[in-house]
């Protein structure tokens, strides 16, 4: 593989790890689906770069898909499920923002170290890849772990799988199905979402899971 | 038309009539149709068996993908299908008559195909999987019929423990077979066969089928199901249960210990015979000092399914010792037993459920004078009491003469501890044939007999036709086959054959219908002298009787020792007849205690003797995992109330963690 493929790739990747941090950084909401749009976008040039460089034209379609689903639709779903919600508060951190920031720096530290412990049985481009894929998805769990907000906590899990399509991008060999697989799984989570979120809405006034606990029964 | 394909066949229509069953829940549709089914089933499997044809099999491509199923017909699974189907056929025949007093048909019509369908699908699979679906379809269908009267807490209860230890054999089962097929995962039993296992592994799969199916068989200490789930069910579910199921785990052990494991080392025989041992006589012991008619059979089977793996432990020892005569005879004797005791446990669970519908009791102290009342119950009874507590003419005799006189040849082993281990299964088996006799003279005896110690025992009727004939044919079948066992015993050839590699010698040649276990000249028995010597002495006797002193039957009021008190309570009850038996064993076996409150002179008060039980094994082995599970429950209990976060913060931090361990170790 060339030095400048490598470069690119590695660019790119870099980047979504750093839209990650950027989402998890983010406390308004508005400003997180822009930012989560983003991160789609830097995904699918990501999976265009790797077609491109693997030689395999279904990952095009792949590219496709998630700028189409990720990057446009889903954003602007949930730009309008917000309208109509009527939601225009901040996102409450459970944790501080730099305690955050130390902990998803952990996680990339812990991601990058455990795949490249796999030196030699993967050849360069795809650990590395794996590495960041990894690290984005411990990014996405945290980010889940983190915000009290059910919207933010659909964006962290929606950011995870944008990980998971990260990583059946470099992994060479990885059928088109599972792809597809993934971008539907998007899809029926955002369906899943929207309801829950109206539903939550209707019923007790607000978005704050807190309020899901006081329904979960007597603690014994 | 291929056997192999016909009772596959077979078993699909008996699906099929379980499903008929749930949407038209008509008794003569289930029962008639399982009755035909299981005669035409034992026909086929008899036809195989006796005309001795070739192992036939049959890959079909449903289950794993990569696997199939696999399904095979040789004399092992012949003999014991031929058994499965003897069984449905006689149950369902009782099923027609006794199913008519069902409160809840709804709960037992459409499983009881199914069961029938479970357990005669067992013996034809050929590979883990199939064998796995099959195990675990009998075992749930069975437990569906445990639950079927779920109103009551004792039967729920009873349901539950039986889950629990069907789920412990399964799995036990399921670890056998990972540990056969190792790592290349040859599930089928061809390839198993083909590459028996090291010592190690073989050993490993034996104590975990041991466990697997002994758990299923009722072998000690697993057997707590078995006292609990007989009960529960209805009657001719019981002796199916009984009479079948047990029978399928016996082939399930043999299947594993004389096919699959290649050949035997001595000491495998060790914790067989030991625990066979054990189980025969805890068996016995409980079934004498039971006053629960259903619960003390469910203990009866417990002893004889100890007495058959004692049987086959001697079979598996001297066939590790090359000893292949005396292995065919404690084999054919461990064969023999099994059939013996689906004939007369099937038959005794018919007549307790005869006499369940005609007083509604089950406790013993409740029963008595049904003789007069009930006379085919109470014959077909005495005929299953006499076999089961080994009096000649009849079948269970012979089967347990047979190992008695294996265990004669165990001066023959080369190990001093077998020899003289050999020598204590002597012992036990003789005192469990003992005890059995006494528990069975003493059922026989408190409900049949004296008078009736309730209204409902007073008032009771005889059973339907057809519970009547199913229980004659069975009566009948006992008897012949205590009369001419030769004819068993040489039909059981290809099965001793095909698992210690010998046979014992043909008894056809012998005259007269006598059998010769070794040789003529060291022992011999005849069932049909004997019966003659019955009939002649007893004809002899009553014909003296009732010439030389009077012709008419009198009824005179029975004995009252003075007192002029009627009352049937003052007879002698189930308890005080087995006193002398629990005041030996009980303090040992069941840790009693016997209380006796007298009264000081002059009081006016009674006096009571009260007397304390406990069963060890519940109260040592189950009770501590009980208590152990429930501490850990309620330790996980904060687990179910957690936020979404704290969920979603488990999730991550395990993932973490096994990331760190991934990064640390490697």
């Amino acid at each position: 593989m060339s030095g400048l493929d490598f470069d690119v790739s590695h660019l790119l990747a870099g980047g979504l790890v750093l839209v990650s941090f950027m989402l998890l950084y983010q406390t308004r909401i508005y400003a997180l689906l822009n930012v989560y749009a983003a991160q789609a976008f830097v995904l699918s040039l990501a999976v265009v770069w790797q077609a491109f460089v693997q030689d395999k034209p279904h990952l095009y379609a792949t590219a496709a898909v998630a700028f189409l689903f990720k990057a446009a639709l889903i954003p602007y779903a949930l730009h309008r499920a917000i309208d109509r919600l009527g939601l225009r508060r901040e996102v409450e951190n459970v944790v501080g923002i730099g305690a955050t920031m130390l902990a998803g720096l952990a996680c990339v530290a812990l991601a990058i170290v455990v795949m490249l412990r796999i030196e030699n049985e993967a050849d360069a481009l795809a650990r590395e890849d794996l590495a960041f894929a990894l690290a984005v998805i411990l990014l996405g769990l945290l980010m889940m772990v983190v915000r009290r907000n059910v919207v933010s906590m659909v964006i962290g899990f929606m950011s995870l799988e944008n990980g998971l399509i990260l990583a059946a991008a470099g992994a060479k060999g990885m059928p088109l199905v599972v792809e597809f697989a993934v971008a539907f799984s998007v899809v029926v989570a955002l369906v899943v979402i929207y309801v829950f979120l109206f539903r939550l809405q209707d019923r007790f006034g607000g978005v704050d899971v807190g309020v899901l606990e006081d329904f979960q029964g007597s603690r014994r | 038309m291929n056997a192999l394909v016909g009772l596959l066949l077979v078993d699909l229509a008996l699906l099929a009539l379980a499903i008929a069953g749930a949407i038209r829940r008509n008794n003569a549709l289930v029962y008639g149709g399982a009755l035909a089914l299981s005669t035409l089933g034992l026909a086929l499997a008899l036809t195989h068996f006796l005309g001795r044809a070739a192992p036939q099999t049959l890959v079909l491509p449903i289950g794993l993908p990569w696997l199939g199923a696999h399904f095979r017909l040789d004399a092992l699974s012949a003999f014991f299908l031929a058994l499965a189907h003897l069984g449905g056929a006689v149950a369902s025949l009782y099923g027609l008559g006794y199913g008519r007093h069902e409160q809840e048909p709804g709960r037992v019509l459409p499983f009881y195909p199914a069961f029938l369908a479970g357990m005669s699908l067992v013996p034809l699979a050929d590979d883990a999987y199939t064998f796995l679906v099959a195990w675990e379809f009998m075992s749930l269908s069975s437990w569906a019929l445990v639950t079927a009267h779920h109103r009551s807490a004792e039967n729920r209860n009873a349901g539950f423990v039986y889950l629990v230890m069907a789920a412990f054999g399964a799995l036990m089962l399921l670890l056998a077979f990972g540990v056969l097929a190792g790592a290349s995962g040859g599930y089928a039993f061809a390839a198993m066969r083909a590459h028996p296992p090291g010592a190690g592994v073989a050993a490993l799969a034996l104590a975990l089928v041991v466990l697997g199916a002994g758990s299923k068989a009722g072998l000690a200490p697993l057997h707590v199901w078995l006292p609990l789930a007989h009960p529960a069910a209805p009657s001719h579910v019981s002796a199916l249960m009984s009479g079948v199921m047990t029978k399928i785990a016996i082939y399930a052990f043999v299947r594993f210990a004389f096919d699959l494991l290649g050949a035997p080392d001595w000491r495998w025989s060790l914790p067989i015979l030991l625990l066979g041992a054990a189980t025969a006589a805890l068996g016995v012991l409980s079934a004498t000092m039971e006053v629960d008619l259903k619960r003390l059979l469910a203990f009866s089977t417990v002893e004889n399914i100890g007495l058959i793996f004692l049987s086959l432990g001697l079979a598996l020892a001297f066939k590790a010792d090359d000893l292949s005569r005396a292995a065919a005879l404690a084999f054919t004797a461990a064969m023999l037993h099994a059939l013996n005791h689906m004939l007369f446990k099937s038959l005794l669970f018919f007549g307790a459920g005869a006499v369940l519908t005609a007083t509604g009791a089950r406790n013993l102290d409740r029963l008595g004078g049904l003789f007069d009342r009930m006379r085919w119950t109470s014959l077909a009874m005495l005929i299953g009491a006499a076999a089961i507590a080994g009096l000649p003419p009849l079948n269970g005799f012979v089967s347990e003469w047979l190992m008695l006189q294996a265990v004669l040849l165990g001066p023959a082993f080369p190990q001093w501890t077998l020899k003289l281990l050999a020598l204590a299964m002597g012992a036990v088996v003789a005192l469990v044939a003992a005890l059995a006799a006494a528990a069975f003279a003493r059922m026989f005896g408190i409900a049949f007999l004296g008078r009736p110690r309730s209204p409902e025992a007073a008032s009771a009727t005889d059973a339907d036709p057809t519970m009547r004939y199913a229980m004659a044919g069975l009566a009948g079948a006992c008897l012949l086959a205590g009369i001419f066992p030769g004819v068993l015993i040489d039909a059981l050839k290809p099965l001793a054959e095909a698992a210690v590699g010998a046979a014992m010698p043909l008894q056809a040649k012998i005259p007269w219908t006598s059998i010769a276990p070794i040789a003529e000249s060291r022992s011999s028995y005849n069932g049909l002298l004997v019966l003659i010597f019955f009939v002649a002495s007893g004809s002899a006797a009553a014909f003296v009787i009732h010439r030389v002193a009077s012709a008419a039957i009198r009824r005179a009021p029975a004995w009252d020792c003075g007192f002029p008190n009627a009352d049937p309570a003052t007879q002698y009850t189930a308890v005080s007849f087995a006193e002398p038996i629990r005041r030996v064993y009980g303090p040992f076996a069941f840790a009693a205690r016997a209380e006796v409150d007298m009264p000081r002179p002059g009081e006016a008060r009674p006096a009571r003797i009260t007397v304390h039980m406990s069963d060890r094994i519940w109260r040592g082995l189950y009770a501590p995992i009980g208590r152990a599970v429930a501490a850990v429950a309620t330790w996980l209990n904060p687990l179910q109330f957690l936020t979404i976060r704290q969920y979603l913060s488990v999730v991550f931090g395990a993932l973490l963690a096994l990331l760190l361990l991934l990064a640390i170790r490697s």
